[in-house]
Order: structure tokens, then C-alpha cells, then sequence
């Protein structure tokens, strides 16, 4: 080949197969939309009035109802515990869970393979739907509630936990085992050490998001501030729905805050 | 000479160790507040064992409704995606702190923080009362909770990126939209994919709840059937919707190698 040719060579970022694949994604990402498009059941006559109804939504959310405060208050503070207790539930379950699933702790695909099976079952189903669930067992209230978040939760934090585990280092645990250490102090000192900064962060990460989940459990009458918000709701008194809304919106950003300083201190 | 202290392997460490005792105080006093009894427990196992005789075996003979149900929430999880995407792009854009003067990102990233801090289903409800029931208010709330999330990570990847080919870009004479295209695209695609599909699947997940509220989706026939008692229904309605999931977690995991 002459140096001309070299020069001449056509150059390309990517090889055929991933330009072919490329454009499938595209193809089929149009046509899946166009598809939705044409056929989803939209009915065009509630929107002619929809700016209307937004304006009388916010005139009758103003001014909102101080004397809703108290309720709202009460329920917060149950919605607090549903998601704390829930992550912790959530995380007690998980370990054991996470623990099978990391390749490197457990040899053994079959085993591997159910804890992934558990942990999709656990984030496919919404929070809510396993609220329903809970509600059907153990009656309306926090219970439900608390262990909705928490089953909710296991795929998540199982899922983060293993993949943390998988990535720890090699070293100290063939130490441990060349000296003879049991299964459990292989775990408490080789694995523990070494996952437990990216623990702490998952369930920080986790525990916010739970808060957020937790105030709309109540819709389903599992507890929390969502009661208050359901029968504001269904009461429509809007004046009394703007004060939940103002106050779920302001204990959210607060854990955001809060979780945000302490994830910066652990990692 | 050495303290024998220093000496002792893994020392107990007391503040982790009443950091512990603390935390089982507070899930003692929280269990209590909420009413939590061994009592309830026991008495919930046994409204479990019949729930779950109920449920079984699951009752596919609805299974008309359900595909149509869940025709619906694919349609709502992929459109509120799409629309979500496309207007994630500007408004991360704009949040994006080292492409964008302090003015207007600031108040780009708290409208971000709001569409955030609400969950979907309260969305739901607010366009459920705006615009009616139906597919269309759970297409605007997903589309709400989509901007609050692709938004953030699409800012913080632009943040992340090298300034160098974008000066490179700007230094041929390029354009904003020519420096936008060619300097920062490159760099935040592959990134960008992996939000998309992330968060498909994170709204078909939702999709399948909306309907509670009365926005649409196999939801609304989960709620219906769960309210009949007709437990046998809902269980053959949440089998779809977990294999559902799985699928679109594989479709989704091919996308991303594609793009890497």
C-alpha cells in the first residue's frame, strides 16, 4: 500500500455493526414513539378548558389554611418514621440478600441469579402497589406504610450493596482466609472495612428517597402525611392541599440538604 | 515502650458501638409510636396466609383489559420519556454552571428542585384536577418527574466534561450552537443515553401506578381489581408488570452498550 492510499483511507468512528446498531436504536425509538402517539386515548375535549382549571386550582390552593397546620404537622412526623424505619428494615433485609448476590462472596450462579430475581421483583412493583399489598394484610395505617418502603426498598439497596461488594479489594480478604478466619470475621473485617463508607451512602441516598414515597402512601390509607393530603383531597378543600404540598416540599429539600452534607463528609 | 492498647487488634470502637445502641432506641420508640405490636403482627400473618390463598393461582382471564392496560402505560412511559428528554435538554442546559452565567442557572436549579421534590403521584393528581382524567395526565406528570431527574444528571455530566475540545471548537470560529453540537455533544452522549433508558424504565415503573389517581394505565385496572377483591387478578396484573420491567431493563442495558 502506498503512503497516498494511507492517506486516502476513508476514516470512521465507528465500525458497521455499531453504526447498524445505532440506527435500529434510532428506528426503533421513532417508531415505538410514533406508535404511542397515534394510538394512545387522549381526549382533546378536557383540554380546552385546562388553563382555566389550572388558574381555579390556584385560587383556591391561596391563601392556605393555617389551621391545617397541626394535622399536617402530626402526619409529617409519622411520614419521618415510615421512612426511616423502612430503610432500616429495608437494609436488614437486603444484607443478607446483597450478600448472595455478589459474585465474589457466593460462588454460586443459581443462588446469584435468585437474589437478582428478588431484587427486580422488589423495585418493579411501586411503592404504592406494595402498599395495597400490606393494606390488605395488616390493615390501613403506618405498618403498611413502613413495610411497603421497606420491601420496596430491598431491591435497591440490595442491588447497590452487592455491586459494592463485588468491587472490593481481593487482598485483605485472601489474608484473612490464609489464616484461617471464619466466614463471619471474613466478613466483619475483610468485606465490612471496605463496603462500609458506600453502605452509609446508599442508605442515606436511600432514606431520601423513601421520604418522598412516603408522604403519598396515605393515598392508599397506609399512613402518614398522605392521609392528611387524601382527605384534603377528597374533601377539595385546595386551601388545605396547598399546605401539605408546601410542607412535603419543604422536608424534602431539608433531607436533601442534610443527606447531601453528610455524603460529602462519608465518602 | 508501647501502651498494650495500641496493640489490641480491631479495639472496640464505643462510638460506633452507642451510635448502634442509639439507632436500636430509635427503632424501639418509632415502632411505638406507629402502633407496631407483636399482637398486630400475628393477627396480619394470618389475614397474609388467606390474602395469599386468594391470590393463587393467578387469573389471566381478564387478559384483555390487562393488555390494553398495559398497551397504555408503555404508550404514557414512552411518550412522558421522549417529551421529558427533549425539554431536559435545554433546561439542563441552562443549569449547567460552567456553560452558563450564575443568573441563570441558579433559577433553572431550583425549578429543577421542584420538579423533583414532589413524587409523580401528586403531580398525577394536580393534572388529574387540571386536565381531566386519562392517559394525558400521567404523560404530564411523568414528563414533570423526568425534566426534575434528566435535568440534574444531564447538568452535572455537562459539568464534568473537558473544556479543552470546546475551545478547540470555539478557536475554528464555531458558533454557539456549532460549539454546543460539536464540542460538548460528543462528550456527553453516551452519558446521556444511559439517563434516557434509565429513565424509560423508571417511568414505565410509574406508569403502572398513575392509573390509581385516574391518570391512566394498567393501574387503573390494578386498583379496580384490588378494590373488587379479586386478588387472583391482581397478582396475574403485577406478574406482567415485573416481567415487563425485566424486559425493558435488557432492552435498555443493549442501548447503553450500543452507545458506549
Amino acid at each position: 500500500m502506498t503512503v497516498a492510499d494511507t492517506l486516502n483511507r476513508d476514516w470512521q468512528r465507528f465500525t458497521p455493526l455499531r453504526r447498524l446498531s445505532r440506527f435500529a436504536f434510532y428506528l426503533a425509538t421513532l417508531a415505538a414513539l410514533v406508535t404511542s402517539l397515534r394510538t394512545i386515548d387522549v381526549i382533546p375535549e378536557f383540554l380546552y378548558d385546562a388553563p382555566d382549571q389550572m388558574v381555579d386550582l390556584f385560587v383556591r390552593m391561596w391563601p392556605p389554611d393555617p389551621a391545617y397546620i397541626a394535622p399536617t404537622v402530626k402526619g409529617l412526623i409519622e411520614t419521618l418514621h415510615i421512612a426511616t424505619l423502612g430503610t432500616i428494615i429495608a437494609i436488614v433485609l437486603a444484607l443478607p440478600i446483597g450478600l448472595l448476590a455478589a459474585r465474589n462472596v457466593t460462588p454460586n450462579p443459581l443462588l446469584n441469579l435468585l437474589a437478582k430475581f428478588i431484587f427486580v421483583t422488589s423495585r418493579s412493583i411501586n411503592s404504592l402497589v406494595w402498599a395495597l399489598l400490606f393494606v390488605a394484610v395488616f390493615g390501613p395505617g403506618p405498618l403498611a406504610g413502613t413495610l411497603a418502603i421497606a420491601f420496596r426498598s430491598i431491591g435497591f439497596t440490595g442491588k447497590l450493596f452487592a455491586e459494592a461488594l463485588e468491587e472490593s479489594n481481593k487482598g485483605s480478604i485472601e489474608a484473612l482466609t490464609a489464616c484461617g478466619a471464619s466466614k463471619a470475621s471474613t466478613f466483619l473485617f475483610g468485606y465490612w472495612p471496605q463496603v462500609r463508607p458506600s453502605f452509609w451512602s446508599i442508605a442515606l441516598f436511600r432514606w431520601d428517597i423513601n421520604i418522598r414515597e412516603s408522604a403519598v402512601l396515605g393515598i392508599v390509607g397506609a399512613g402518614g402525611v398522605g392521609v392528611a393530603l387524601d382527605t384534603a383531597l377528597n374533601l377539595l378543600y385546595w386551601d388545605q392541599v396547598a399546605v401539605v404540598l408546601i410542607a412535603i416540599f419543604l422536608v424534602v429539600i431539608l433531607a436533601e440538604i442534610i443527606v447531601t452534607a453528610l455524603r460529602s463528609r462519608i465518602l | 515502650m508501647m501502651s498494650r492498647d495500641s496493640r489490641i487488634a480491631f479495639a472496640p470502637n464505643w462510638p460506633t458501638r452507642i451510635g448502634w445502641l442509639a439507632l436500636a432506641v430509635y427503632v424501639v420508640y418509632a415502632g411505638s409510636q406507629l402502633g407496631f405490636s407483636a399482637d398486630r403482627f400475628s393477627t396480619g400473618l394470618e389475614h397474609g396466609h388467606r390474602f395469599l390463598a386468594r391470590m393463587f393461582p393467578p387469573n389471566f382471564s381478564r387478559w384483555e383489559l390487562i393488555a390494553s392496560g398495559i398497551a397504555e402505560s408503555i404508550q404514557i412511559a414512552i411518550i412522558a420519556t421522549f417529551f421529558g428528554i427533549l425539554l431536559s435538554l435545554p433546561v439542563g442546559l441552562l443549569a449547567a454552571r460552567n456553560l452558563m452565567p450564575a443568573w441563570v442557572s441558579w433559577p433553572t436549579r431550583a425549578f429543577i428542585a421542584l420538579c423533583r421534590s414532589f413524587h409523580p403521584i401528586i403531580v398525577a393528581i394536580l393534572f388529574v384536577k387540571a386536565i381531566g382524567f386519562g392517559a394525558l395526565a400521567g404523560v404530564m406528570a411523568l414528563i414533570v418527574a423526568s425534566i426534575g431527574f434528566i435535568s440534574k444528571l444531564f447538568a452535572e455530566a455537562i459539568e464534568e466534561i473537558s473544556l479543552k475540545q470546546v475551545e478547540a471548537v470555539r478557536a475554528t470560529g464555531a458558533g454557539f450552537l456549532s460549539t454546543l453540537i460539536m464540542g460538548v455533544q460528543p462528550q456527553v452522549l453516551p452519558r446521556f443515553i444511559g439517563f434516557a433508558t434509565y429513565q424509560l424504565d423508571s417511568n414505565l415503573r410509574n406508569s403502572t401506578m398513575v392509573g390509581i389517581v385516574g391518570g391512566g394505565g394498567i393501574g387503573a385496572s390494578l386498583f379496580t381489581a384490588y378494590q373488587r377483591f379479586d386478588f387472583d387478578v391482581v397478582l396475574a396484573i403485577l406478574i406482567i408488570i415485573v416481567s415487563l420491567i425485566m424486559i425493558a431493563e435488557i432492552v435498555s442495558g443493549w442501548a447503553r452498550r450500543v452507545f458506549q
